[in-house]
């Protein structure tokens, strides 16, 4: 990789255009989608979009202020997806329902959460010392909605959901940003005993278990637990954030390979001894047959009506406030893709989906560009946990792989998951930040030992030793 | 460790590529194959909940779509006036499809015609809720609810009024009706309830999309002697001053069947009648022994002419049923019966108007209509079908003759009922037998009848010959009444 020499530029000025023209889209789709609705700048309109317009100038400010070599595209985008489920969730409000406004107190406590990550934090690096403490706050969130008297209960199928007074939470999504800070602490100060000391078996080298110990406990923890929650999607999305963590910490390729057979191993077993995960597959592929179209539980009613919506959109969509996405079951969470597909068509659903593909392709240039192993796998196991949400919920919803429960990253309506993705942008933002600022030549947090120095060539070393 | 992170960024690209081509597929490749799932509600859906065009009879709407409440649809499809109009509105129902206008006129009301090309693209821009156009009916409103008024509850019958110089229908109605609001619930429960209901009900013609008026078979009975009439003038046999014999009974070679005059009537004082006679009393042996006379193909030739047995198609944008015109392979009792209108021979109450009309015009059969304009969603006129000649059914020398007659059949006939005081009335009256004791009792007639604006048939099914003459000729002279008087 060529390292810039040049003198960092900050451009927050280009992040100020940038984030004028998401706002206008946000609004703008607010706008159009309450034409049609006879809730055109309704008190809801004018109050989301100046709420909305407020905390992300607000956030871009607090940006130049503490992080102003921080990477002037991702909040962009990320108001623009946000602003865009913002004016879905509004446009599928019925008469009396609240979740629009519900969904925009959830923006604002997020941003405000991500703003003070960025303020109190500094700097990333001080999340390795909090590498075991993660691994217990992942093991306590999992847990919690298993345990009497905080669990929310069953809903729909799946205990994930803890209630905090009124409002229930998902604390699995918060897991999902310790799990990373563990897996990124863990392997940035272990990987070379983990790729050295161990034994050859064939071609494949294995690492000695005392070294990956916690690696597969916090592996079986988070397995075991979302087997007992029934969270399929938590599963695989948990599971391919270990996997594509420990490939880029050790760069041995066999470790993908052995993973990609244990997640399809399991997923055999698991559709064969959970019946949950068996009927969802039978949804997914006869799901145009009668007998799954009319079951009750995991049938495939849901994934069939969405994609009459998208079909119904074909290239260029019903347009914003003109389609009939409230047909679908869950419009505006689990199948909030398949109503922005209807209304917006092809064209507008992959412009959608390329703003995801920059954010975490953005994410992906700050794990290049900083120069600490630590933050490497952190912006990489959060990036590659951004990509892998959406394939699993836009897979799921066309039908690509078995429909599971995960929710569309900033555009489902839920506070939880809008509260995890805007602290993964907090800290993705701070890591573009040390990537593209000036080198830093403060001393390095106590705890972050030796081998982060500079540039990463003890992976090299290793690779030819 | 970069080298890593490239390989990882490249396998998300990998997982989007996916999505794209997923997405690419359910939206371009698959998307007509999921629209045509037999699963796949939504396009019925969304015709079925936009703001539909109103059908429209005297200024008020019959059929509309308003706001509704419901959470699956912002419109509902309402009947003001349920029963009166269900045989021209149909229904329109999410479950059970759309009958009667609002399936004939449902491009045009959904907003879909190609007169509406020019309001779709506006729409296109605007981004407004597609709407579409209103149907104004031909319909006048008091005739129509006079019509209606005039079959009693319980009883089977049909009245068509038309103006017969436009072919315009001033009224259509028949009994029994029903509620087309029932069948256009949103509530797919009570729908199909109250369909289930509704189809038990004898003579509710549901599930067609037709009305008494155009879609019943009826056998037409004496009316059916001006058809003879018409044939025996046209073969130029026969003239006003002809005598017809009139035996009491006709009797045939072989069999001991014997075609009969009405016993009750004055038909039996005489053994010969004049035309007039004949047609007054509507004896049946004259008639009889014109079409033994003139032959099968002459009579049938005739009763195509009036449009017996031809397809209405959709001039009335209505369903209809083609009646079987004059019948063939007939023996000669067969033909002396058929010539009466009895056998065989199957109209529909409106075919019998046209014929009136026909009589009425000099000859000339205007094409019946019911719609009169088609509006856009902004008011403006869009079509307006202009009266137009359907068939020449005689002459105008032959229809003045008849004409002439069927006046001194309300004059001095049987169907004096009809008479109304200060205007000339031209009618004639029909009674076909059923074979259970009861009969369809027919009118048919037209004012006034030397410049004719309204004609008028009324058939009553299944009373006695009593019971019959009452609501027939009576309720003839009602309705002439109130048209003339309008």
């Amino acid at each position: 990789m060529s390292q810039v020499s040049s003198m960092p530029k900050p451009r927050r000025n280009v992040e100020l255009a940038l984030l004028l023209l998401a706002l206008a889209v946000g609004i703008g789709a607010n706008m159009l989608v309450g034409v049609d609705q006879e809730k055109a700048f309704d008190s809801d309109f004018w109050f989301q979009s100046s709420l909305l317009a407020v905390a992300a100038l607000v956030f871009h400010g607090v940006l130049r202020f503490r992080a102003k070599y921080a990477d002037p595209v991702i909040l962009p985008l990320v108001v623009a997806l946000n602003g865009l489920g913002l004016a879905m969730i509004h446009r599928l409000d019925p008469p009396g329902s609240d979740t629009g406004n519900n969904q925009l107190r959830w923006t604002l406590i997020a941003m405000a959460v991500a703003i003070a990550v960025i303020w109190f934090l500094k700097d990333h690096r001080v999340l390795r010392r909090f590498t075991f403490i993660s691994l217990a706050a992942s093991a306590v969130l999992l847990v919690l909605p298993l345990i009497p008297g905080i669990s929310a209960g069953e809903i729909l199928g799946a205990r994930v959901w803890i209630r905090l007074g009124p409002m229930t939470f998902q604390p699995g999504e918060i897991a999902k940003i310790t799990l990373a800070i563990f897996f990124a602490g863990y392997l940035s100060s272990n990987r070379d005993l983990i790729l050295l000391a161990g034994r050859k078996i064939g071609p494949l080298q294995f690492p000695r278990f005392k070294d990956l110990g916690p690696m597969v406990a916090a592996w079986l923890v988070s397995i075991g637990v979302l087997v007992f929650q029934s969270d399929l999607g938590s599963s695989v999305l948990f599971f391919g954030l270990f996997i594509v963590m420990i490939y880029v910490a050790t760069s041995r390729i066999s470790w993908v390979v052995i993973g990609l057979a244990l997640l399809l191993g399991g997923g055999f077993i698991a559709s064969q001894v959970f019946s949950h995960v068996g009927l969802r597959i039978d949804g997914w592929l006869n799901a145009f047959t009668d007998e799954v179209y009319g079951r009750q539980y995991g049938g495939s009613f849901q994934i069939v009506e969405g994609l009459f919506g998208m079909a119904n959109g074909g290239l260029v969509g019903t347009g914003l406030g003109q389609g009939r996405p409230d047909l679908v079951p869950f419009a505006n969470s689990d199948m909030i893709i398949a109503s922005l597909g209807e209304e917006l068509g092809l064209i507008g659903l992959f412009a959608v989906v390329l703003m995801y593909l920059l954010l975490f392709t953005r994410g992906f240039r700050a794990a290049l560009g900083t120069r600490d192993a630590f933050g490497k796998l952190l912006a990489c196991g959060l990036s590659f946990a951004v990509a892998l949400q959406c394939f699993v919920v836009i897979g799921g919803v066309t039908r690509l792989i078995p429909l599971t429960g995960l929710t569309t990253p900033f555009l489902a309506a839920g506070g939880s998951s809008l509260l995890a993705n805007w602290i993964i942008v907090g800290l993705l933002l701070m890591i573009s930040h040390t990537a593209r600022g000036p080198v830093d030549t403060t001393p390095l947090p106590p705890s972050a030992g030796a081998e982060s120095v500079g540039i990463d060539t003890p992976t090299e070393a290793v690779k030819h030793a | 460790m970069n080298q890593a992170i490239r390989h990882s960024w490249v396998a998300a690209i990998a997982m989007f590529a996916l999505i794209f081509g997923a997405i690419s597929y359910v939206q371009v490749i698959g998307a007509d194959a999921l629209k045509d799932n037999p699963w796949n509600k939504r396009a019925i859906l969304q015709t079925y909940c936009n703001d539909r065009g109103s059908i429209i009879v005297g200024g008020t709407p019959v059929a509309e779509s308003v706001e509704s409440n419901s959470e699956t649809c912002k419109f509902q499809r309402t009947y003001p006036q349920p029963e009166l109009y269900a045989g021209l509105t149909g229904y329109f129902s999410q479950n059970y499809g759309a009958t009667g206008l609002e399936q004939s006129m449902g491009a045009e009301l959904a907003g879909n015609s190609d007169q509406l090309f020019l309001d779709r693209v506006g729409q296109l821009f605007l981004g407004n809720q597609p709407k579409g156009a209103s149907v104004e009916l031909t319909i006048d409103p008091q005739i129509q609810q006079l019509a209606y008024n005039l079959i009693p509850d319980g009883q089977r019958g049909s009245i068509v009024v038309t103006n017969p110089k436009t072919g315009a229908i001033l009224a259509m109605a028949s009994k029994p009706s029903y509620n087309p609001n029932l069948v256009a619930t949103q509530d797919p429960k009570a729908e199909s309830a109250n369909i289930n209901e509704l189809v038990k009900v004898p003579g509710v013609n549901l599930n067609q999309n037709v009305s008494g008026p155009t879609g019943e078979l009826l056998a037409p009975g004496s009316v059916f002697k001006l058809v003879d009439t018409a044939a025996a003038l046209a073969s130029g046999k026969y003239n006003k001053d002809s005598v017809l014999p009139n035996p009491a009974e006709m009797p045939f070679d072989g069999i001991q069947y014997k075609l009969p005059n009405y016993a009750g009537g004055n038909c039996y004082t005489r053994d010969t009648a004049s035309f007039a006679f004949a047609l007054q009393q509507s004896c049946n042996t004259p008639f009889a022994s014109i079409a033994l006379d003139l032959g099968r193909d002459a009579i049938a030739a005739q009763a195509k002419k009036f449009g017996f047995g031809e397809d209405v198609g959709d001039l009335l944008k209505l369903g209809h049923a083609t009646g079987n015109g004059f019948p063939d392979n007939l023996d000669k009792p067969g033909l002396a019966q058929s010539a009466i209108g009895q056998k065989d021979v199957r109209v529909t109450p409106l075919q019998v108007n046209m014929m009136t009309n026909a009589i009425a015009n000099g000859g000339v059969q205007m094409a019946p209509s019911l719609v009169k304009t088609l509006r856009s969603p902004d008011l403006r006129v869009i079509d307006e079908p202009q009266p137009a000649q359907l068939r020449t059914s005689t002459t105008p020398e032959i229809s003045k003759q008849i004409t002439e007659w069927m006046t001194s059949v309300v004059t001095d006939g049987i169907a004096k009922g009809a008479a109304v005081p200060g205007v000339q009335v031209a009618g004639k009256t029909g009674t076909a037998e059923l074979g259970n004791g009861t009969n369809n009792s027919w009118f048919t007639g037209f004012a006034p009848a030397d410049n004719p604006k309204v004609s008028v048939t009324i058939v009553m099914e299944g009373v006695d010959i009593y019971a019959g003459a009452k609501l027939t000729s009576p309720n003839a002279k009602k309705i002439f009444e109130a048209v003339l008087n309008k």
